[in-house]
């Protein structure tokens, strides 16, 4: 009986700390298998390669969080920096107004989610999946499908350093903690959780979920924007496939975090956990010349293991949401009897 | 004493079948009014009138002499109305602090934000609790509390927000004895401050100890708002049940058999039911009765394989029978016509052929590929829809929304009748239809226990039940506390068990 108890707990404390688990032993089985692994240039390569992933699954996690999704942010980096990237060619656009560009489009992106989301209230896997395509849509239309190779200026900020830091995990880690700042210390934040809990009593308790639920896809595309626009920057081109698919490593990289697709938990140090994680797995991968058709696979399956960690979790969080109609066994108090009133009726 | 609200003749139907009619109630400052009446009497709909969660079809309403209308729960909430909901609206991702302030946070400047003032959340919430008496930190989770202590943090919340006026719908029935009379002693304290308090429960005793007066409604209509001298606990069953039984049932045809078809032995779900024990046989009508909240949906649940349940265990036809899953449930021979027909029962825009052959597509399917042998099932399902005197077009094109409720539910029973069940759980299977179509429902029944089928009949109606059960079994707070014979039914007798007042009167 007691060592079951202990297993049990023990079991509990595993599945609340699964992808902290999963990082610890992937980093030590990379590392075993690959010493050049452990190197700080390589440790460092693989986070600022995570940041972008990191950026928009940071917005994720604020749609997810009100148990939305955000399927359009692939798109959304791409219709961004084509957008930025066409000024620059074109008019000679410096790099902070380019960045300004791609942030006020993706925001834009973003309200066409939200409106079709809060106003239109078509489901939001549905309604993003309706802008993912046309995103991608219109930034073919605009570049006629070719590539567009970005202005030198682009590459010296893809390059820049401080404090020996580079620009995307500087970017990263003011995200991040914005991020973390919003949610946990503005009312806005807490209002997210709220929702995302149970949006009918969020109605009942006077929060205007529809503003709420309207800003997580700005925030959202605000990020996608911001993460395309780092992208852009590494690799100095945006060509028809750029930033194909992100939106899988961004909700992954948010559930492998401990954001729950059903909405209400997780946080978005978990995110950054979760975006750090998957980079780690692809470059350690790479290192081991595992063969590069198997290598999406794997990650497949990680994603597809720490999702069943979350519907495990899911269903522990659905035990404590029953209702109970009579108080718990446990409690040592008798159940509450009326009070015995002298009845007029019965003397 | 001044009137804090007061409403106007206000009426309110659902799908033409009115809830409330012509009620005019009033609560003064200082006063705990209490509200009784059967299941369904219009109590709750009357509440969610005043908190602005339904609207009304006509009447009016004034608060503080003022005229009010509230077109949102929010509206309400900020006209002073604290509505603490049978049902707990709390976030149970969030502390208690969260929850309590989470529309309107305390707040400070810094810089461009304004941020959450976590020191003045945190204190006033200290206070608070200390207020309603729970002795907890303020930043501990909703869901690491137990269900009482929720519903003082409920209670809490509505202190914070200096209400008139509260509104109590069943707050005690997840309470321990000591956490009901420390909210009885806070609803003490806020009448002497003052504050106007309608109170709803089934407990009739409480209402009578707490009330300065009591209102009783039945069928939408408010039948008296008295002073509690007037009342004693005989005067007011009498009251709510004042319905005439002049309602048509179906005379019985057939006799139960003695053999058991159905042996619920000790299942226990912590919280949930306790220590059910309950027999049907072949051939019989069971009711179950309970009032709203008594566990009667959630045992049947339970029965199901729906939910789980810790202990116990149930023996369907001789054979232990392990309820795990509904599929299995309904291979073993178990039928669930479900309280919600809408939701759960019906796929409301396919065809009613297809509604009706869905769960017995199996029985079908001959060839070695499973496929669905179209003509078998055709012809069998319109016979079963005949015998049951469907009145609907071309049954493979109208879509079952199309339906009137009383033929939907013929929908629901035909549905089942294809796999040939044993034992039939009926959950409200009556409600919201209208007399005729009950009355055929009534013979479906009556000719399914001729058949040698077991029925288990839950109803917040005890007419119908008293109309045609063999017998009735009376749950409470999810155990069962009485059992009646048909020769013993007594409707007065069977309220008082379910009200659970068999104590003050013996």
């Amino acid at each position: 009986m007691k060592s079951s108890r202990v297993l049990q707990k023990t079991w509990n404390v595993l599945l609340n700390h699964s992808t902290l688990v999963l990082f610890v032993v992937v980093f030590i089985i990379f590392g075993l298998s690959s010493p050049r692994f452990f190197t700080l240039e390589n440790i460092t390569n693989f986070v600022k390669q995570a940041a972008f992933t990191g950026i928009i699954a940071v917005g994720m996690t604020f749609v997810l969080l009100t148990a939305g999704i955000d399927l359009s942010v692939g798109s959304n980096m791409y219709l961004s920096s084509v957008i930025s990237g066409l000024l620059m060619r074109s008019i000679g656009l410096d790099v902070l107004p380019a960045l300004l560009v791609a942030l006020v489009v993706g925001t834009l992106f973003g309200a066409v989610n939200a409106f079709s989301v809060v106003y239109l209230r078509i489901t939001p896997f549905m309604a993003t999946l309706a802008t993912l395509v046309i995103g991608r849509g219109i930034g073919t239309a605009l570049t006629e499908s070719r590539q567009i190779d970005l202005p030198e200026r682009m590459a010296t900020f893809g390059q820049a350093h401080l404090l020996g830091i580079p620009m995307p995990i500087i970017a990263f880690l003011i995200v991040v903690s914005t991020a973390y700042f919003v949610l946990t210390r503005l009312p806005i934040g807490r209002q997210i959780y709220a929702v995302g809990n149970d949006r009918d009593a969020a109605e009942k308790a006077g929060i205007n979920s529809k503003r709420v639920i309207f800003s997580v896809y700005l925030i959202s595309g605000f990020c996608a924007a911001l993460a395309g626009f780092i992208l852009a920057s590494q690799v100095i081109r945006v060509d028809r496939s750029f930033a194909e698919g992100r939106e899988f490593d961004a909700i992954a990289a948010a559930v492998l975090g401990g954001v729950s697709l059903f909405g209400g938990v997780g946080n978005v140090i978990g995110a950054l956990v979760g975006a750090v994680l998957i980079q780690m797995v692809q470059t350690g991968l790479q290192f081991n010349q595992v063969n590069l058709y198997l290598q999406p696979m794997v990650r497949a399956l990680i994603i597809l293991m720490t999702v069943f960690f979350d519907s495990l979790r899911e269903a522990q969080a659905e035990k404590l949401r029953r209702r109970f109609i009579r108080p718990l066994d446990g409690d040592k108090t008798e159940v509450h009897k009326a009070p015995v009133v002298p009845s007029q009726a019965n003397t | 004493m001044s009137v804090v609200l007061h409403t106007n003749k206000l009426s309110k139907a659902f799908f033409g079948v009115p809830a409330v009619q012509d009620v005019s109630i009033s609560v003064e400052a200082g006063q705990i009014l209490g509200l009784v009446g059967q299941n369904g009497a219009g109590k709750s709909t009357l509440m969610n009138l005043i908190g602005g969660v339904v609207h009304a079809d006509s009447g009016t309403m004034s608060l503080h002499g003022q005229p009010y209308q509230p077109r949102n729960p929010a509206d309400a909430f900020r006209a002073g109305i604290a509505f603490i909901h049978q049902e707990l609206n709390l976030f149970t991702n969030l502390s208690i602090a969260e929850n309590i302030f989470i529309e309107s946070f305390p707040t400070q400047r810094r810089g461009p934000f304004r941020l959450i003032d976590r020191s003045a959340v945190h204190q006033r919430t200290e206070a608070l609790l200390a207020q309603v008496g729970l002795a907890l930190p303020p930043n501990l989770t909703i869901d690491r509390i137990s269900p009482g202590e929720r519903q003082l943090v409920e209670i809490a919340k509505a202190l914070h927000i200096d209400a008139s006026l509260f509104i109590l719908d069943e707050p005690t029935t997840s309470l321990t004895n000591r956490e009901t009379e420390r909210l009885f002693a806070l609803m003490k304290q806020l009448q002497a401050q003052g504050k106007a308090l309608i109170y709803i429960s089934h407990i009739l005793n409480d209402v009578l100890a707490l009330a300065d007066s009591i209102a009783v409604m039945r069928d939408g209509q408010l039948i008296t708002q008295e002073p509690v001298q007037n009342f004693d606990v005989g005067r007011m069953i009498s009251l709510m049940v004042g319905r005439s039984i002049d309602h048509l049932y179906p005379e019985r045809t057939s006799q139960p058999s003695s053999e058991i078809l159905l042996d619920v032995q000790g299942v226990t779900a912590d919280g949930i039911v306790k220590d059910i024990a309950l027999r049907v046989h072949q051939g019989e009508i069971v009711g179950l009765f309970g009032l709203m909240g008594s566990g009667r949906t959630e045992l049947a649940r339970i029965l199901f394989g729906v939910d789980g349940f810790e202990s116990g265990q149930v023996i369907l036809d001789k054979r232990r029978f392990t309820v795990s899953v509904p599929r299995e449930s309904i291979r073993s021979g178990v039928a669930f016509v479900t309280e919600n027909r809408r939701e759960e029962g019906l796929l409301m825009d396919i065809s009613i052929h297809e509604n009706v052959a869905l769960v017995a597509l199996p029985q079908f399917c001959h060839t070695p590929l499973q496929i669905v042998d179209q003509d078998a099932a055709y012809s069998s399902v319109r016979q079963t829809l005949n015998a049951l005197q469907l009145k609907s077009g071309d049954i493979r094109k109208q879509p079952v929304r199309s339906l009137s409720g009383g033929n939907q539910q013929k929908v629901v029973i035909a549905k089942w009748l294809l796999s040939k069940p044993k034992l039939f759980i009926m959950d409200e299977p009556t409600r919201g239809i209208d007399v005729e179509a009950k009355f055929e429902i009534y013979t479906i029944m009556d000719q399914l226990a001729g058949s040698g089928s077991g029925i288990l009949f839950i109803s917040s109606e005890l007419e119908e039940l008293m109309g045609m059960c063999d017998r009735i079994v009376v749950m409470s707070r999810g155990e069962i506390v009485g059992e009646f014979a048909r020769q013993a039914f007594d409707a007065k007798a069977i309220l008082h068990a379910a009200f659970r007042e068999g104590e003050a009167l013996t």
